[in-house]
């Protein structure tokens, strides 16, 4: 599913008073609920790369309140999200067709390979920065990420 | 028509360029430091991409970033602003390779206009006037001392040293008596070497109370080049720009109609494409070439004021294959315009000001336009340079134009952070100022420095 098509329903979602929404499209679906912390999303929901854009009216958009897209959005997680070090293409296995690196519920050691970024045609194998549980794996395999962008969660 | 560009720079500038590119249907992407994550135009763009931490070499001027950006966005061209990588021959090349448009010209052009020996070659060769000087790189080595000393006594004292990788003001020595000569020389190259990676330097003749005249220049690359007239950018503290105007008051008629129009020729002989600016020091009723600057400059405004011509839409037709939309003929010169650059710093001491905004509004009014990145509430960082707008006017002629921005700087309210505005308010108000035509030396004598 697109991801901007998400972005406008986030902000449809943000800017009514409707708590669910679920769209379905051929055999993609997607559900976006509010909870009082604001809009939440389904473990399997591409995060995305850039907090909805709000369009500035011309005299004082809102300050920077704007949640960082880091774990403290939506659902808190027990452990620390490794962030992307550039902007890139999300995988999660070393080759297309071959199997992930991890998947939730697997345990790393510190240095192994959890995902990769591919950026201009090289790989950048993304290491696990201690010995864990992989708690959640945020983005969709081939989705594009940017800097700083949180990636997996380890325990 | 371009489909998406990727607007690789920050500020007022990225500003400028999404506005350009919203207006003729283009998406956006706004690349940006996690720094700049509030910026104007980040919140405006249709796609936004964090592509580094704070430091711009992390991020603005780290290549595989931009280019990553792109490819992960599906842009077709990267438009780099001003300053960063606009000037930067391998990154230009490095975008084409990959498959994007640089908003620019071609990356070779880049490369003979940023060695400043070589972009004086080309000048003679097309006919522009240039400084006497030494015609080329001065000669290294003991057996050389003789030719340096006699290339001084041909063009006359005072001389200046010149680091062929420099510009802008920087890597450069002035020396008035042949004792001092050599040792210049030799402190300058070691210099240029250590800034730039290039020791190589030039001289040329120094002149003691020259104006800065500056050429706009569009081309498509298609054979069409015109000239849109030129600016006065003396106001000048350490080799910084403080108040541009256009067009240049008080020059010399046949000599002004001569240098532009051999500046249009210029863009021909040399196969250029894009905005650019052939950059001067008037004397004398005389123009003397020092460099070629290949990318939208701060004070485009002006220009776009006085002729009608949207300079970035024109940045944008000309990358999408598009034939410049007017001739020269149809360039017409209306009334007089002045920028004035709103910087985040103490109007004394020059420090550096960055922090929260806590009001910032803009003035208005015909013939008053406020370039700017700003807005109430917004915190300017401490990692980027101190440029937070342009206050533009335009009157009818010179003198309703500066006294309109007499009554606009009035307006101005940016509270919160220290600006420059009242050193704009004392120099509006400059009797010699207003007359016109004061030198570029004229600022830091006024300042006392």
């Amino acid at each position: 599913m697109d991801i901007r098509k998400v972005k406008k329903l986030i902000e449809l979602l943000e800017e009514s008073n409707i708590s669910e929404i679920e769209i379905q499209e051929g055999e993609e679906s997607v559900r976006i609920s509010r909870h009082p912390n604001g809009v939440n999303w389904q473990p399997s929901m591409p995060q995305g790369y850039a907090p909805a854009p709000h369009p500035a009216p011309a005299a004082a958009p809102a300050p920077a309140e704007s949640a960082e897209p880091v774990a403290a959005e939506g659902p808190s997680f027990q452990g620390q999200a490794i962030t992307s070090p550039m902007v890139g293409t999300f995988y999660r296995s070393p080759a297309p067709g071959a199997k992930a690196f991890v998947e939730v519920g697997s345990h790393v050691k510190k240095g192994e390979t959890v995902c990769i970024v591919e950026a201009m045609k090289m790989m950048n194998q993304i290491e696990a920065d201690r010995d864990g549980v992989v708690e959640a794996i945020l983005v969709e395999d081939g989705e594009p990420v940017e800097f700083d962008q949180p990636l997996v969660v380890i325990a | 028509m371009l489909d998406k560009v990727l607007i690789a720079n920050r500020g007022e500038i990225a500003l400028r360029i999404l506005r350009a590119c919203k207006e003729l249907g283009i998406r956006t992407v706004a690349v940006h430091s996690k720094a700049d994550r509030e910026l104007m135009h980040v919140r405006l763009a249709d796609e936004a991409v964090c592509i580094g931490p704070a430091p711009s070499a992390q991020s603005y001027l780290n290549i595989p970033a931009l280019i990553s950006a792109a490819e992960v966005t599906d842009s077709s061209a990267i438009h780099p602003g001003y300053g960063f990588l606009s000037e930067n021959a391998n990154f230009a090349e490095q975008v084409e390779r990959s498959g994007f448009t640089f908003i620019g010209p071609k990356a070779e052009t880049i490369r003979l206009m940023g060695d400043k020996v070589s972009a004086i070659e080309s000048m003679k060769k097309a006919g522009v006037p240039t400084v006497p000087g030494s015609d080329g790189p001065l000669p290294e080595g003991e057996d050389e001392e003789a030719e340096i000393l006699a290339t001084a006594r041909r063009i006359g004292y005072p001389v200046i040293i010149k680091a062929a990788a420099g510009g802008g003001g920087r890597g450069m020595r002035v020396v008035h008596t042949e004792a001092h000569l050599l040792s210049a020389v030799n402190v300058t190259r070691t210099e240029a070497h250590t800034s730039f990676g290039d020791g190589t330097v030039y001289m040329e003749k120094f002149l003691e109370n020259p104006r800065h005249v500056e050429v706009q220049v569009l081309a498509d690359g298609q054979g069409n080049a015109i000239h849109l007239y030129d600016r006065d950018c003396s106001l000048q503290r350490r080799h910084q720009k403080v108040i541009e105007e256009a067009p240049a008051p008080m020059l010399d008629l046949e000599a002004r109609a001569e240098v532009l129009e051999a500046c249009r020729q210029a863009c021909i002989t040399i196969g250029y494409r894009g905005a650019g600016t052939f950059e001067f020091l008037y004397e004398d009723g005389q123009f003397f070439f020092i460099e070629m600057n290949t990318r939208v400059q701060v004070e485009h405004p002006v220009t776009e004021m006085v002729t009608g011509v949207d300079i970035v839409r024109e940045q944008l037709r000309i990358a999408s294959g598009l034939p410049l939309s007017i001739r020269q003929e149809d360039v017409e010169l209306s009334g007089h315009a002045f920028e004035c650059r709103i910087n985040a710093e103490d109007p004394r001491t020059f420090m550096p000001s960055p922090g929260k905004v806590s009001l910032y509004h803009p003035p208005g009014g015909l013939g008053v336009r406020m370039d700017s990145h700003l807005y109430t509430g917004y915190t300017v960082p401490p990692h980027y340079d101190s440029l937070i707008g342009k206050l533009i006017t335009w009157g009818a002629d010179r003198e309703t134009a500066l006294t309109r921005m007499r009554v606009a700087l009035d307006e101005l309210l940016v509270e919160g952070i220290k600006t420059n505005t009242d050193l704009h308010k004392d120099l509006v108000r400059d009797g010699y100022f207003r007359q016109g035509g004061v030198n570029i030396h004229y600022l830091e004598k006024k300042l006392g420095l």
